[in-house]
């Protein structure tokens, strides 16, 4: 994907537009080309309007210096309504949601004269009937004759919007199929390239034990605005609480203020009875909690260093990996392959750069990191996003197993179904606070997305 | 298991003909460009680096060359101290002359004798240091500012303070040159009959600098310290996730680095001029920047690079009996720096990328079994 917009270049191999090769140095050569990407995370800017942001980097000119609005403004109107994406070019970006700021990525593409339209994720931040829209967008583009890769973990989206699916796994293409002939669990399989794993976990293992207890948990910004208000809970050994919402509900705060990173006010935090909303962040790890964080590359890794330095992160207190004040290499060491092994990760070795691995494996050593030590409580925050199905299977089973055993698991996650398949017990945050309690056994994506967005009361 | 000189290198995997490869490459590129000034000036090159090369191995050169490598070493292992945590402490230069100015006032007081004035002495110097430099690393801390700006800014006003105690406090008049009290002879360091064929002796602080090397290798790559220091240098925000106490790291760093920048003019007031005077040497502190640059921040590269500096400034003035300008020899050792830095990152960039494909070719290559996931 990289390598079609001009990021990367290809070993070998070549591309053809329209039956004629072509070689991308940079992204301007793919745009060039007709070739258009729309990014998993929104490049727009908050504080200038669609019109502004559409025409950025390709301003039209009037007279060599003037900037010419209403030439472009004309141009997104025409655009806009042909594929019918109902884009207001006056409004500032900041007042758009989810759904609107992507039409608006769309239609940046469509400006710059795109004929195939790369979109990566596109449904990982949206809500069930955002992507309803969305779809019905893809659709009206096609008509008009576009081409659309559309690159998805989302098996059941694949399969109602594309015309042709091609599967790869490990880089490589494993097959091409037409989602008229296959089901959503036989393409899983040729994804998997084995069994068909699920998120399910239905016998019940929680305790009554109380590992972590929150209460009136509150988070403020700079200026005092409260991102996380009033959020108490309790979770038990053996229980898995999902927290369900839309990304940037405060989601990341609350975790963050529970593992110290953040200052906040709270009536009381307690770890195993014991208050520990005064520790610093290195106590509450070595007091027992575990932590995946949302971004592996900026919280969980040391990328320019060899795997056994980053199991020593974040457990740089305890054995085994130090003795006193030394680090302890032998302990490390020894203990990263025993990582290696047990969770799968997938690596010649233990001395090569945490970079050279790929996202899931990555993320597997994260976790066989947290889940050393015996920890009472595990934070985690979207725990297989950007993972390969294989590695989301052995996370999923990694998590069952450890809950099993009573540990305590705070889950936060985009991914609706991994959320209600592993919680025991479900809250909902929207702006902040805690908005519905959800039972997982008997609740439908859709109900839960209009939870989410607060489209739906009491669900 | 890796061998020792596998981790001195880096850990350089992929051979460790990479890392020496850098530095070779980007000398002989430097070696070039002054040649090719040379030529455009109308002088000799080959007749100008035979000068050079000669004069740099005389005994009594290769003494003095020792000498200031010293000083220089000890000034680079406390910029690399910052540098490991993406700490530029630029007030190395303030630090150390601050440090030597009080400690040569407290020295030729002469309160306490002998050995235990040398202790006094430089203790004082380490603590001022110190002292010095923490002032940057509270003020990044509680106030935001950067330590790049407050360094420099504190260097200008150590040189003020320095002149002020030294005129009105410590000063006296020898001849018309206006010093601190010279420090009495009990309390000199002893110089190290290192080299054959010279009566001038190798400055006995040379020890100093070697174990503050091995404490600064040990310390950054062996102590749970260190891996904190090092780990908040390649992500802070890792580190903060990790528990690494960021802000107490960083006053740390600062009077660690601080307290080695004291260090710095000791073999001067300990064992050569005995005083702080207007002739003590000055800008050792950015030279210290150069060399951990070149060197880096390894113990072994600094002190390579000390060296080559430290020979490069001793024998510039050797080029003026060719009638070449001695600036040369500093139009040389800016180029050794650039190309030292352009060389290793060149390196360490293709390094990354060939291991990322040769895990990939690893791991394609022996198709091994589809591993069934024990799915429930």
């Amino acid at each position: 994907m990289k390598i079609l917009y001009g990021m990367q270049r290809p070993d070998e191999g070549e591309i053809r537009v329209d039956g004629s090769p072509v070689g991308f140095h940079t992204p301007a050569d793919a745009i060039s080309a007709g070739i258009g990407m729309v990014h998993q995370h929104f490049m727009l800017a908050d504080n200038l309007t669609v019109l502004e942001n559409v025409v950025l980097g390709s301003e039209p000119r009037r007279g060599g210096v003037a900037l010419d609005f209403a030439a472009a403004r004309r141009k997104i109107k025409d655009i806009s309504d042909a594929y019918g994406l109902g884009v207001r070019p006056d409004v500032p970006v900041e007042e758009l949601g989810v759904g609107d700021r992507q039409r608006v990525e769309i239609l940046k593409v469509l400006y710059r004269g795109a004929r195939i339209l790369i979109l990566d994720e596109p449904t990982a931040v949206l809500v069930p009937h955002e992507v309803d829209e969305l779809f019905d967008n893809l659709r009206g583009l096609v008509r008009e004759g576009l081409t659309i890769l559309f690159i998805s973990h989302k098996l059941d989206e694949v399969l109602r919007v594309a015309d042709a699916i091609t599967v790869i796994r490990r880089g490589t293409t494993v097959a091409t199929v037409d989602p008229k002939d296959v089901t959503s669990r036989k393409l899983a399989e040729l994804m998997v390239g084995s069994a068909l794993p699920s998120p399910e976990t239905r016998e019940s293992t929680v305790t009554d034990v109380v590992a972590l207890s929150v209460r009136d948990l509150t988070v403020r910004t700079g200026d005092g605005r409260p991102v996380v208000e009033n959020v108490s809970f309790d979770i038990r050994k053996g229980e898995v609480l999902g927290i369900a919402g839309v990304e940037g509900n405060g989601q990341a705060e609350l975790v963050e203020a529970i593992m110290g990173m953040r200052p906040c006010e709270v009536a009381a935090l307690t770890l195993g009875g014991a208050d520990i909303s005064q520790w610093p962040t290195l106590r509450r790890r070595a007091g027992g909690i575990g932590y995946i964080p949302e971004d592996r590359h900026r919280h969980g890794l040391l990328l320019e260093s060899p795997l056994w330095e980053n199991r020593i992160l974040g457990h740089q207190t305890r054995r085994p990996n130090v003795r006193g004040p030394w680090i302890d290499r032998a302990g490390a060491r020894a203990d990263t392959r025993r990582i290696v092994e047990d969770y799968d990760v997938r690596t010649p070795g233990i001395d090569v750069d945490a970079a050279a691995l790929s996202g899931g494996n990555q993320q597997k050593l994260i976790v066989g990191r947290e889940m050393s030590g015996d920890p009472v409580l595990l934070i985690a925050s979207h725990p297989t996003r950007g993972v390969d199905i294989g590695a989301q299977a052995a996370i999923w089973d990694h998590l069952r197993t450890a809950r099993a055993a009573g540990l305590a698991v705070l889950l936060i996650s985009a991914d609706l179904d991994e959320l209600i398949g592993l919680s025991d017990t479900l809250k909902v945050i929207l702006r902040g606070r805690i908005v519905a309690d959800v039972d997982p056994a008997n609740v439908t994506p859709e109900q839960l997305g209009s939870a989410m967005t607060g489209a739906g009361e009491g669900v | 298991m890796n061998g020792f000189l596998d981790r001195v290198l880096g850990r350089v995997r992929l051979g460790g003909w990479l890392a020496v490869a850098a530095p070779v490459v980007a000398i002989v590129f430097a070696v070039l460009i002054t040649s090719v000034v040379l030529l455009v000036a109308g002088k000799e090159p080959v007749e100008a680096f035979t000068t050079l090369a000669d004069y740099g191995t005389q005994p009594r050169s290769m003494v003095m060359i020792l000498n200031t490598g010293v000083m220089y070493y000890i000034s680079a292992l406390a910029v690399a101290v910052g540098f490991r945590m993406n700490l530029f402490n630029i007030g190395v230069d303030g630090q150390y002359r601050l440090a030597a100015v009080i400690a040569a006032g407290l020295g030729g007081a002469a309160v306490v004798p002998g050995v235990l004035n040398i202790v006094l002495v430089v203790v004082a110097a380490v603590v001022v240091g110190a002292l010095w430099a923490a002032i940057a690393g509270l003020l990044r801390v509680y106030r935001g500012v950067s330590e790049v700006i407050s360094t420099i800014m504190l260097n200008a006003i150590a040189t003020g303070l320095g002149s002020w105690l030294v005129s009105e406090h410590f000063g006296v008049l020898t001849g018309n040159d206006l010093g601190t009290r010279p420090i009495p002879d009990d309390a000199h360091v002893p110089g190290i009959p290192l080299v054959a064929g010279t009566p001038v002796l190798v400055n006995g602080f040379i020890v100093v600098a070697i174990l503050l090397g091995a404490a600064y290798w040990v310390v950054l790559n062996r102590t749970r310290f260190g891996f904190e220091l090092r780990a908040t240098g390649k992500s802070e925000s890792a580190a903060v996730a990790s528990g690494v106490g960021v802000k107490k790291m960083i006053v740390v760093t600062m009077v660690m680095s601080g307290a080695i920048a004291g260090l710095i003019g000791m073999p001067e007031l300990l064992g050569a001029s005995y005083k702080y005077s207007n002739n003590f040497p000055a800008g050792l502190g950015f030279t210290g920047i150069a060399i951990a640059l070149l060197g880096r921040n390894s113990p072994v590269g600094m002190a390579v690079g000390a060296l080559l500096w430290s020979f490069l400034d001793n024998s510039s003035n050797q080029l003026q009996l060719l009638d070449i300008s001695k600036e040369i020899v500093q139009i040389m050792q800016g180029v050794v720096v650039l190309s030292v830095i352009i060389a290793y990152e060149l390196v360490h960039r293709y390094r990354l990328v060939a291991e990322q494909r040769r895990v990939s070719r690893q791991l394609a290559a022996p198709a091994e079994p589809p591993k069934a996931e024990a799915a429930v």
